[in-house]
């Protein structure tokens, strides 16, 4: 048991009172703060969901690189899917100022302590899922992204602003080619159709549980990790989507959307729950093939670690000589 | 000792707590404790940051601005990297 005297509990209520002063005042906690151990292991475990997201997302829609409907279809897909490795190294490296390794968290993914994005332990059946991946799933992580560009870390909001940039080219690809199917053949809409109708749910699971029913939120809220709550961020996307829905002349993915006048807001009806709970807690139709695919992946570029490694080794061999050499 | 043979630092401040620190200038000290009091004094005499960084000079591995090019390649043949490469019906287009 770890003893702490008198002098040190004051510090220690001196330090946090400072902290919760600057969460209070609008303030970021930047690296090297003192932070309570729970806000670190609350943000680590913010982050690194948000980094292994970007990271297992890239496996549904790599599927789709080599059977691309043309060219131009590639090279973009090839370059969101860029992006998103790009997004999951920002995340991991601002993660790492917490004290936490990236080995560490990879072997956190791994074993299935830690979490990613349920979304992407669906499988992505035609064409238009891409599609609609881009349109829906990023869009949902935008309206997400934008509100934790105000995080209360501050190397995880810079990361946000980062981020942000670079999606809106993801959601607009995604839209404009489900865009294309809507307004091609009766079949490609079919498929556009299709799509939506099964992406839907999984992206407004995204946002998480109901407020009332979130374990993480409230002390989240209260540190400013999180700043707005998850119904409120569910609410603003499908507000947001529904008139893109109409544009795209597909029928609502759920009969229950409505206009609410009073609101000011669309209804729409319940998520189902149990769903969410089975597809987070590792029974979704893909999450042994994502995590065994990510071992092959990690396992399989061991040699160029090892070669970095190697070559490190090296250089410090090389000096040790050289100073030996001007020693003698 | 001349001031030339001292070791040149380069001065990173953070102007406020959330942003990140930006290159401001550079200066010579004999140590990296004397850089940073010599930026605090030199760089930040009107509240003009939160947090000071000081790296010396040779610490630092630039690129070359003549390999621009070849080495870093703006993509500009890829036009579809950006949003605005979408052309997308009026109602949609604040996407």
């Amino acid at each position: 048991m770890q003893v702490i005297n008198k002098d040190e509990q004051l510090a220690m209520a001196e330090e946090l009172a400072k902290f919760e002063q600057k969460i209070a005042d609008e303030q970021k906690i930047e690296p090297g703060d003192w932070m309570p151990e729970a806000y670190r292991k609350n943000v680590i475990r913010q982050m690194s969901q948000h980094a292994h997201s970007e990271i297992i997302g890239m496996q549904p829609e790599g599927n789709w690189i080599t059977r691309a409907p043309s060219l131009r279809r590639k090279a973009i897909l090839l370059s969101k899917v860029q992006d998103e490795a790009g997004h999951g190294l920002y995340l991991y490296s601002s993660t790492e100022t917490l004290g936490i390794s990236r080995s560490q968290m990879i072997e956190a993914l791994q074993s299935g302590e830690a979490k990613y994005a349920q979304i992407f332990n669906y499988p992505t059946l035609t064409w238009a899922d891409v599609g609609a991946i881009g349109w829906l799933v990023d869009g949902a992580a935008i309206v997400n992204q934008i509100s934790l560009q105000r995080t209360s870390y501050g190397p995880y909001a810079r990361a946000m602003v980062r981020i942000c940039k670079e999606e809106s080219f993801h959601q607009r690809q995604g839209y404009e080619a489900m865009y294309a199917l809507s307004h091609g053949t009766p079949v490609q809409k079919q498929m556009a159709q299709d799509a939506l109708d099964r992406v839907w749910w999984p992206s407004l699971m995204m946002f998480g549980p109901h407020d009332s029913e979130s374990a993480h939120s409230s002390q989240s809220m209260a540190w400013k990790i999180k700043r707005m709550s998850n119904d409120y961020l569910r609410q603003k996307f499908i507000d947001q989507t529904v008139p893109q829905i109409e544009v795209l002349g597909l029928a609502m993915p759920d009969p229950d959307i409505k206009w609410n006048e009073e609101r000011g807001h669309y209804d729409s009806g319940e998520i189902n729950w149990q769903e969410f709970k089975e597809v987070i807690n590792g029974s979704g139709p893909c999450n042994f093939q994502r995590i065994k695919h990510h071992k092959a992946a990690h396992q399989d570029g061991e040699w160029v670690r090892e070669a970095v490694r190697s070559y490190k080794q090296k250089q410090v061999n090389k000096e040790i000589n050289k100073q030996n050499e001007t020693a003698a | 000792m001349k001031q030339e043979q001292l070791a040149v630092y380069e001065v990173f401040i953070r102007s406020n707590r959330g942003l990140d620190h930006k290159h401001v200038g550079s200066l010579h000290a004999e140590s990296a404790e004397h850089a940073l009091m010599y930026a605090r004094d030199c760089y930040i005499r009107r509240s003009e940051g939160v947090s000071i960084w000081v790296v010396e000079s040779t610490n630092i591995t630039a690129s070359e601005e003549g390999d621009v090019e070849s080495f870093v390649d703006p993509m500009d043949d890829k036009p579809y990297r950006h949003a605005t490469h979408y052309v997308l019906p009026d109602q949609v287009d604040n996407m």
